[in-house]
């Protein structure tokens, strides 16, 4: 049995970690490991970046091909996609959001691992909104981009 | 109590519309049922237990359970978690024995009888699409459901759904919900399609001359009944399940919810069921309905499970991690401690075999617990009707058997949903449609394309049972058929 099977947290082994040139460029990472049946990503995709055998296989990326337009984290019922970029000084994680308050931008929050721990602070750059689903784009230390998963709204 | 903000439902809280309550008077909205309004007036309990006189609150919220009966306008067990709220009705706890009325005519009114091709019995995912396909194949069809609106669990299912397009995936349940009904409504104005809410079938009784099936409904008017005798050629059972109960001390105390019923009072009429919970059960209900809590601005303390593993999917468990829930595998609830309401829960660890680990018991103060430990198929008026019955546990327990069209052991008999074996929405209106679809066709009204439809939901219900995590549905489903061609 895996890890996150028994406490519901994935580890970077579990997922499938793009390039430090790939960062640079920006991607979306799917935190999306099980085969369910769902496929709403798929058909998102304008560049056709994410692929899957069937319905019930995991969504695979193609780094290369994604242009981080975001809309796949919008539509995945599962809230399991993330956009992730570095630049020389920063990073930045794109995520969906569904609680109040809405964030609002230059707002400085918390951030938050997978664990729902605060391991810093970000700068909120960009709120869009799908549905009912907020996208929030946050700045954050660049070393962490794998690690930030959620913010707090003190 | 109420929900004032919330992410993704607007709820409205103008015009209150007041109603007594043993003597005092309270505020409650039109769209409220009786329990829902009690509850955002903080009185929890309800009714009294019939031998120990302990105090009961509700536990399904869904019509299912009993332990909401009370006294409306004089009319005795009233179940209140499902009947609409009016104005200046007055509601009373009543003995555990309820006093007739005095007066007959405050009970009933006379009988009516209705004559249709097909009945459908559940409004919810699985009998909204079996209706529509009957229809659409062009026979007469009156749907029935014990609540007041139609959707019947979608519509407090706030999160986007599973699924490919077919099946409406990236939609939240709710916004499912209002399509469906708008389906039927264009079928309604049409006259193919005839809707009774707020009514219950509650028996079969055979109609021998002409080989109709014959039901009985009770169709509720402020509180008044109607019997009603409906007359059919064909039955699908699509009325859904309910949730399971799980045996510890304290476990009737009000506050002990099934975690669908504080889905209901939180989605559905905006009532808080308490300010802290603990879930019991890490399947896909406990974590979406623990998520949901959350964005209701209510705290869960954790989730325990008894499985050394999380048994809903993991994106599920993500979400609540990531707002730092706990989620305890290989726990169970051992207690609840409170004296008329829950003040806290005991939970222990559950070793390799599943025996309580002793010294390891932690007590976590709370309000309100949810119990997500699974769903019993409703079958009871299949069972009346005499359907051939067998006991799955992959399916939840007891259930009809069925085959490829949803029929049963009896000739014209359909069943869809919760009802034919737990599962999930996206499966439950796939089953609709199949059973909708053969419930018609068995009595002669079939169009030209009926049979490439039947193969298209044959596909379409296979590729979402083909993962893993449909392998249950899988054995389930199978073994079902093998009974089947056993009778046939």
């Amino acid at each position: 049995m895996k890890d996150f099977e028994k406490n519901g947290i994935l580890s970077q082994k579990d997922l499938v970690l793009p390039t430090k040139n790939h960062l640079k460029k920006g991607v979306v990472i799917s935190e999306c490991i099980q085969d369910i049946p769902c496929n709403p990503c798929v058909d998102s995709c304008p560049v056709s970046a994410i692929s899957m055998k069937d319905i019930n296989s995991i969504p695979v990326i193609d780094y290369e091909l994604c242009i981080t337009c975001g809309k796949c984290v919008g539509v995945c019922p599962g809230l399991a996609l993330f956009l992730i970029k570095t630049t020389d000084e920063k990073g930045y994680v794109t995520l969906p959001y569904e609680f109040l308050p809405i964030p609002i931008k230059d707002q400085i929050v918390d951030v938050l691992d997978r664990e729902g721990k605060k391991i810093g602070v970000g700068v909120v750059k960009k709120v869009k909104k799908t549905g009912k689903t907020f996208i929030v784009t946050v700045e954050i230390e660049k070393q962490q981009v794998m690690d930030v998963r959620n913010i707090r709204i003190n | 109590m109420r929900i004032i903000k919330h992410p993704i439902l607007d709820f409205n809280w103008e015009k209150p519309i007041s109603f007594i309550f043993n003597n005092k008077t309270l505020n409650g909205f039109s769209n409220d049922t009786i329990a829902s309004a009690l509850h955002a007036n903080n009185v929890k309990t309800l009714s009294k237990s019939l031998r120990y006189k302990r105090d009961r609150g509700f536990f399904c919220g869904i019509g299912k359970c009993s332990s909401c009966l009370m006294q409306v306008n004089g009319i005795p067990n009233v179940r209140t978690c499902i009947a609409p709220l009016s104005k200046n009705i007055t509601v009373k706890t009543q003995d555990t024995f309820a006093q007739l009325p005095k007066i007959s005519k405050d009970l009933a009114e006379e009988k009516e009888t209705i004559s249709i091709d097909v009945l459908v019995v559940g409004a919810g995912p699985a009998g909204l699409e079996a209706s529509l396909q009957a229809a659409n194949q062009g026979a007469s069809v009156l749907l029935v459901d014990e609540n007041a609106h139609v959707g019947g669990q979608l519509v407090k299912q706030t999160h986007k759904f599973f699924g490919s397009k077919q099946e409406r995936a990236g939609i939240r349940g709710i916004d499912i919900a209002k399509e469906l009904d708008s389906s039927i409504q264009s079928l309604k104005d049409h006259k193919k399609i005839t809707q009774m809410l707020d009514a219950t079938v509650f028996g079969f009784y055979e109609n021998i001359k002409n080989k109709d099936f014959t039901f009985a409904v009770m169709k509720r008017n402020k509180y008044h009944n109607k019997l009603i005798e409906i007359q059919c050629k064909s039955v699908v059972i699509a009325v859904g399940a309910m949730e399971n109960m799980l045996l510890f001390p304290g476990n009737d105390l009000p506050g002990v919810y099934g975690a669908g019923a504080v889905q209901t009072l939180m989605n559905l009429y905006g009532v808080k069921p308490g300010n802290n919970v603990v879930m019991v059960g890490a399947g896909n209900v406990g974590l979406i309905v623990s998520y949901q809590l959350l964005q209701a601005g209510i705290n869960v303390s954790c989730v325990v499970e008894a499985a050394p593993h999380i048994g809903g999917y993991h994106v599920h468990a993500a979400k609540l991690r990531r707002c730092g829930v706990p989620i305890y595998t290989s726990h169970s609830i051992k207690e609840v401690h409170g004296t008329h309401a829950v003040e806290s829960a005991e939970i222990v660890k559950l070793d390799k075999t599943w025996k309580a680990v002793h010294g390891s018991e932690q007590t976590i103060p709370c309000d309100t617990i949810c119990l997500a430990v699974g769903l019993t198929p409703s079958t009871r008026i299949l069972g009346q009707i005499g359907v051939n019955m067998v006991t799955i546990p992959e399916a939840g327990g007891y259930v009809a058997k069925h085959d490829e069209n949803m029929q049963t052991s009896i000739k014209h008999v359909f069943v869809a949903g919760d009802a034919s074996g737990i599962e999930e929405a996206s499966t439950a209106m796939i089953e609709g449609k199949i059973a909708g679809l053969h419930a018609a066709n068995s009595i002669g009204y079939k169009t030209s394309d009926s049979e490439k439809l039947h193969t298209l939901f044959e596909n379409e219900i296979s590729r979402l049972r083909a993962g893993p995590f449909g392998e249950k549905s899988r054995i389930a489903k199978k073994r079902m058929r093998e009974h089947i061609e056993e009778t046939v």
